[in-house]
């Protein structure tokens, strides 16, 4: 059992940070608003929980102008793809040890 | 009776403080979600936010339904214009006439399709409270429409060339080449009602001359074969 959890990601064990990457997974930017309303979250919540990610280097940002309005993109890095990953293969072991 | 008024007393205490315990267990359990339904929600999310799921399946029953009174339309109108649809050579000869009245027909369905859909669906996506222009929309929109309209230029220009009779079988292979590439962008089972269309375009380039009856199977038949079992699926 104690084996099992050492490939848990302290990161992803809040919900929001693992939807944000759920998000980035599947789609190579999301933006600030599209991430909000997938996530259902506030404006200041998304935005310190992104800020953990950034500083984890799992995720990438990129802040361009669409005419002239700011617009902030993210997207997943390859270190947060990696770790994303063994966080899945972490909780799928962890289901299929249960079932045993 | 005051010794046994005070044991129930005690009784019911210790039932409801067993009582809360147990709901803070289940409240407790209900924070912590177990692995199956964090996978489960990662899913979701990535389906969420990658894939058009607010398509309406009654849109394609409408759109078969349209297809068929169409195609019995232009059935009829063939007929009457003393040109038996499936009898032989020199089509494009003699059905020159019958273009103006074919392209009309062909544009009403078209125009009655989209129109439903578009309502139908911006309807389901209301109801889901999801938006009905957001990046997956606009995704799926570009990728359908890339094949789909390469499909209706082949068309026109096989039409200019004069061949008439490979238009149906064309118009059957684009319209499954569009739902197989849309298909990463919405339901998956759009993928398998494209590959049937691919199909049955290619049986009909086999068995020419037969085009408006395979048309009307592939646009007509199939729609609201696929359309129920969507709505089935997803909307009841």
């Amino acid at each position: 059992m104690k084996k099992l959890l050492t490939d848990f990601n302290k990161a992803f064990e809040s919900k929001v940070r693992l939807g944000i990457m759920s998000v980035l997974m599947v789609n190579d930017t999301a933006d600030f608003n599209t991430l909000k309303d997938l996530l259902n979250l506030s404006d200041g919540n998304l935005a310190s929980h992104i800020k953990a990610l950034e500083e984890l280097n799992y995720i990438i940002v990129e802040k361009q102008f669409i005419g002239k309005k700011p617009n902030t993109t993210y997207g997943a890095t390859k270190e947060g793809k990696k770790a994303f990953n063994t966080h899945l293969k972490a909780l799928e072991n962890l289901i299929n040890n249960q079932g045993k | 009776m005051q010794r046994q008024i005070e044991e129930v007393m005690q009784h019911l205490d210790l039932t409801s403080v067993s009582l809360a315990l147990y709901h803070k267990v289940l409240s407790m359990k209900e924070k912590t979600p177990s692995p199956l339904e964090t996978l489960t929600e990662i899913k979701q999310l990535m389906e969420r936010s990658s894939r058009f799921i607010s398509l309406s399946g009654l849109s394609g029953v409408f759109a078969g339904v349209y297809a068929l009174a169409g195609a019995y339309a232009a059935y009829r109108y063939l007929n009457l214009e003393g040109l038996g649809y499936f009898s032989g050579e020199n089509f494009f000869e003699r059905t020159r006439s019958t273009f103006p009245f074919l392209i009309i027909d062909a544009l009403v369905i078209l125009i009655l399709a989209i129109g439903t859909g578009i309502y139908l669906t911006t309807r389901k996506a209301k109801k889901d409270g999801n938006s009905i222009l957001d990046n997956t929309a606009r995704k799926l929109l570009i990728n359908l429409s890339i094949p789909l309209v390469t499909g209706g230029l082949f068309c026109i220009a096989l039409i200019y060339h004069g061949a008439v009779l490979y238009v149906p079988p064309s118009m059957l292979v684009f319209y499954g080449l569009s739902l197989v590439h849309a298909s990463s962008y919405t339901r998956n089972d759009i993928r398998l009602l494209g590959l049937t269309e691919i199909a049955l375009g290619l049986i009909s380039l086999l068995i020419i001359g037969y085009g408006l009856f395979f048309w009307a199977l592939g646009f007509g038949v199939l729609h609201i074969i696929y359309g129920t079992y969507m709505y089935y699926k997803y909307e009841v």
